[in-house]
């Protein structure tokens, strides 16, 4: 029993117990001489995880007593979350280094909060949600402060940590209600009480707390205050963690629950699903166009992002769903461009993140500036870049589950963000003065940038299955 | 030849692939080779789309070189032309060459500069031919980027303001267009355009927040459609970009502009709104008349008083394609007939006015029309060329302008007399504004010093407008020419637009009577 329990949850020991022997090795050899050696380790053995169960894994399975799923739905999130935390983390890797702000902790770190992350979409329980969810923000809040002589960068960990915790006392709260009116803090046992109609007062108010403490988590309006703060004060390649692989690891959860624990009273939560992302996409898309700091700017970009692709989970249907892991897939391929680009931009060897610096960009970089060129339209949306896509697809499963307004809604919100995106566009083409900024950096970082743009156009023609992966993982959260 | 649709579609982007990856450098041979391959590219896809245009069956009402393939997301790869569309795409791959060829004086950075002309190219010709909703957005939506690009770069003093505004107006106007879109595919279950021809979407009315909506979902999603449409037609009063876009764009990109960019919106009234949303178009035609007629008036009085070159040819454009609106909302032969003859013929005569500008600004460097006067002293080849056009865009008969303004005409009195009367005040403003255009251009005494020097067209420039002089012309007195090709397809649009309003009628009726 224990041991075909041990079986199925066997990725995340062993990316557990790879990250004790690596603190282990690191305290008791070179210590931070052996970070940059770290990072490529525990990257290779991200991905090597991400292949394996990609390939090995099939039909549904639940370890010690349906706390642990896994299935078709956690390992298509599980494979997004290891391979962008892989490769964020390998971008990092020069950035940090040749500043020397990388600590052998970082990469033990960042395995860490995968492990998090991967227990957090494998939950089937409260108790593993929040054993997850916790695991995954300690070691988050840590790389945040990452640069202990930064004021920024301390007080975007402090803000996160403090914020954080709130959140956390909300969620704990809510699965405190629930346990208590449900009798049991299993998914499976919670779904069969919290049917619509049937819900007990107490009941709702667990789960709104438990949805507003997700939504903290994937930044979602109005529980996004520490976002721009957050992204803007951590070091960069903290910050391009933070867009990518915890945002799909949460979106996941709110899937797990809303869905497993709660597919019964869609109508209870549509509607809150629905305002999070109204609120998300038009605040995410208005107060980008303030910005100076591309840093920031990300920031309000990827609330926008999370508030499509709640589109996906307020539909309440398998293709709902589906959109969703789509949308994150893509989004967070966008993402990994985007912020190869940023983590080249320098100026005499320092970091630069002004988008004025951006100016004739175009002119001194042609192909570097063309790339960036096709994520923006991608993120913005704009055919045939695959962002539209990713739009279209919530878009119809939005449709499809009768919420006309919330699409129209997002639609309009889309033209507001595309200003943003556009503007980037602007300084690096039809900027007038010449700016001093340089793209530097590891051939790595070329590398994400070029690939990311270039799938965003591959992907028109061929999308490497990622649709049908989808589909199928969405049918098992989904029925 | 299975599928020239594909090849004529695809060529330009082709070339511009090809270029982006392997021109290299910004010298004078580079220069030259980027302009030589994109003249190539594009007078071979003229060439290769004659074959398109001598293959077509004018009988046969359906769509012909139908291609069918499947696509992403399960959607499908699907295109065709029909009656209405073929002739669109032969302007597209005509007007392109000479679009090349206008900018041959162009300097900063001209690699960039073909291929996005090229990519916009392969963009237009897939509006025209697309049979899927989403490849037609995309196509449609992505000629944004390109367009957005053109004026942002190469583009005058305002430029910044100009390209934004085109952009987020252009898009806000599309993105409605596609939620009604993925509507429709929830509605038929299908995305394939000649499918959702057939279909027809309900029309009973109902109630959306207190306000009793006529025709129902039928005039939501004309009305998501129209956003999109009357935008880049533009229809008043949603015609502001146009204005801005023309003067800041540099000549070849209002050539490509008004030729062919805004023979999108009314492609896509014939291509769907009409067709698909029959009740929505009928509830909605009145107030889109009396639109065309403001239009009409309204911005042939604006044009007037304009100061600089090309905003007059602007809004002279905007008043022009309130007439093809206008014969489009008729619904009858006369009208749509004239409707896309004047769309085509439209194509011909404002891209050569502004190449007509173009001419002078290249010299002169300004576009204000006080900085000239009396150039027919020192340019008379121009000013023959110039006047030819300009009596073209007043609708003299003889030219294209003609057939295209009286048929909307003569369609619109027979759906709505007082919109037809009120629009032909609009020839005369036309013939006003275009000839003290000219008078004060041209004509006059050359006091200008800074024109003493100015001379006359070079063989290039000869050679750009000819064929669009032989267009006007052919156009003008052999009419049956664009007829024969486009009739039986509006006579089937328009017998199916009557069948189902009929049918509609009698649905409502009882429905009424059940109650």
């Amino acid at each position: 029993m224990i041991q075909a329990d041990l079986s199925i949850v066997l990725p995340e020991i062993v990316l557990a117990l790879y990250a004790m022997v690596a603190l282990l090795a690191a305290v008791y050899t070179g210590k931070d001489k052996l970070a940059s050696t770290l990072v490529w380790v525990t990257g290779g053995l991200m991905v090597a995880l991400a292949v394996w169960i990609a390939t090995g894994g099939n039909g549904s399975q639940e370890a010690f007593g349906g706390m642990f799923v896994d299935d078709g739905f956690s390992r298509f999130a599980k494979v997004v979350i290891l391979v962008a935390a892989a490769a964020v983390m390998i971008m990092g890797q020069d950035y940090m280094s040749r500043r020397g702000m990388l600590p052998f902790e970082y990469p033990i770190l960042i395995a860490l909060s995968a492990v998090g992350m991967m227990v957090m979409v494998s939950a089937g329980d409260l108790m593993a949600l929040y054993m997850g969810l916790e695991l995954q923000s300690l070691a988050l809040y840590v790389v945040a402060s990452l640069r202990r002589d930064s004021v920024k960068s301390t007080e975007a960990g402090l803000k996160y940590f403090v914020l954080g915790a709130l959140s956390s006392g909300l969620l704990l709260y809510g699965a405190s209600l629930v346990y208590g009116f449900a009798g049991t803090t299993k998914f499976a046992g919670i779904i069969q009480v919290a049917e619509h109609g049937h819900m007990s007062l107490g009941m709702l108010f667990g789960l709104v707390f438990l949805i507003s403490g997700m939504a903290f988590k994937v930044s979602a309006v109005p529980f996004h205050m520490w976002t721009p703060d957050v992204y803007e004060g951590s070091p960069t390649p903290v910050t391009a963690f933070f867009a990518t692989a915890p945002k799909v690891a949460a979106m996941g959860l709110f899937a797990r629950v809303l869905h497993d624990a709660f597919g019964g009273a869609i109508v209870d939560w549509q509607q809150v699903i629905v305002v999070l992302s109204v609120l998300s996409m038009f605040l995410g898309a208005v107060a980008a166009i303030g910005q100076r700091d591309i840093k920031r700017l990300m920031a309000f970009s990827s609330i926008a992002h999370m508030g499509y692709a709640l589109i996906g989970l307020a539909a309440g249907t398998e293709a709902g769903v589906s959109a969703m892991l789509v949308y994150l897939a893509i989004y967070v391929t966008m993402n990994v461009g985007t912020f190869s680009f940023i983590l080249m931009l320098e100026k005499d060897g320092k970091p630069v993140t002004d988008i004025d610096a951006l100016n004739q960009f175009a002119s001194r970089e042609p192909g570097k500036a063309l790339a960036v060129l096709v994520l923006m339209f991608s993120l913005a949306g704009v055919p045939p870049m695959l962002g539209f896509f990713a739009k279209l697809g919530v878009w119809q499963a939005g449709v499809d589950a009768g919420l006309m307004g919330l699409v129209i809604a997002s639609a309009v919100a889309s033209v507001i963000g595309a200003f943003y995106y556009l503007r980037i566009v602007f300084y690096m083409y039809f900027g007038a003065s010449e700016g001093e900024v340089e793209a530097k950096g590891s051939p790595v970082l070329t590398l994400g940038l070029m690939a990311s743009a270039a799938l965003m156009l591959i992907g028109v023609v061929y999308q490497f299955g990622i649709d049908g992966a989808a589909a199928a993982a969405a049918a098992t959260l989904v029925n | 030849m299975d599928n020239i649709l594909s090849i004529v579609t695809f060529i330009p982007a082709f070339a511009a692939g090809l270029m982006a990856l392997l021109l290299r450098g910004e010298d004078a041979a580079a220069q030259r080779n980027a302009k030589w391959i994109a003249l190539l590219a594009t007078s071979i896809t003229f060439l290769v789309s004659l074959a398109i245009y001598l293959d077509f069956d004018p009988a046969n009402t359906g769509f012909q070189f139908v291609e069918e393939a499947e696509w992403i997301f399960g959607l499908k790869y699907k295109m065709g032309v029909d009656g209405i569309s073929v002739l669109f795409v032969m302007l597209t791959t005509f007007v392109m060459p000479l679009t090349i060829l206008a900018s041959w004086n162009v300097t900063t950075r001209v690699k960039e500069y073909m291929v996005a002309f090229l990519l916009l190219e392969t963009l237009m010709l897939g509006v025209f031919m697309a049979l899927d909703l989403v490849l037609f957005y995309l196509f449609f939506e992505a000629g944004l980027i390109p367009m957005f690009l053109i004026i942002g770069i190469w583009g005058g003093k305002e430029r910044i303001y100009a390209s934004f505004k085109f952009f987020l107006y252009t898009f806000f106007g599309s993105v409605l267009m596609l939620v009604a879109m993925v509507a429709m595919y929830a509605d038929a279950g299908t995305t394939d355009i000649e499918t959702l021809l057939t279909h027809s979407f309900s029309a009973a009315s109902f109630d959306v927040l207190g306000v009793h909506i006529v025709g129902g979902m039928q005039t939501l999603m004309f009305l998501a459609f129209f956003a999109s449409f009357a935008v880049k037609m533009p229809m008043w009063p949603v015609h502001t970009w146009l204005p801005d876009a023309h003067v800041q764009a540099p000549t070849a990109g209002s050539v490509v502009l008004a030729a062919i960019l805004l023979k999108m919106g009314g492609y896509g009234f014939l291509r769907f709104s009409l067709p698909m949303f029959p009740v929505g178009a009928d509830v909605m035609t009145d107030l889109i008349l009396w639109m065309s007629a403001i239009a009409v008036v309204y911005t042939s009085l604006v044009a007037m008083v304009q100061e600089d070159m090309k905003k007059l040819i602007a809004y002279s454009s905007v008043a022009h394609m309130g007439f093809v609106t206008m014969g489009i909302f008729a619904a009858n032969q006369q009208g749509i007939d004239g409707a896309i003859f004047q769309m085509l013929s439209h194509g011909f005569i404002s891209a050569a006015l502004f190449l007509c500008v173009g001419v002078i600004y290249d010299r002169m460097h300004t576009r204000d029309i006080d900085a000239y006067g009396g150039l027919v002293i020192r340019m008379p080849a121009y000013a023959l060329v110039f006047m030819f056009f300009t009596m073209g865009n007043v609708g003299l008969p003889g030219t294209s302008g003609f057939v295209g303004e009286f048929l909307t005409l003569m369609g619109t009195f027979q759906k709505n007399t007082w919109v037809a009367a009120v629009a032909a005040t609009g020839v005369i403003f036309s013939a006003g504004y275009a000839l003290w255009l000219f008078r004060r251009v041209v004509f006059g005494d050359l006091i200008k010093e800074s024109l003493k020097t100015i001379k006359d067209m070079d063989a290039r420039e000869r050679f750009i407008f000819a064929p669009l002089v032989v267009m006007t012309i052919l156009l003008g007195v052999y009419p049956s020419l664009v007829t024969d090709i486009i009739g039986p397809s509006t006579e089937a649009l328009i017998s199916n637009f009557n069948q189902s309003l009929a049918a509609a009628d009698t649905a409502s009726a009882t429905q009424i009577a059940s109650h």
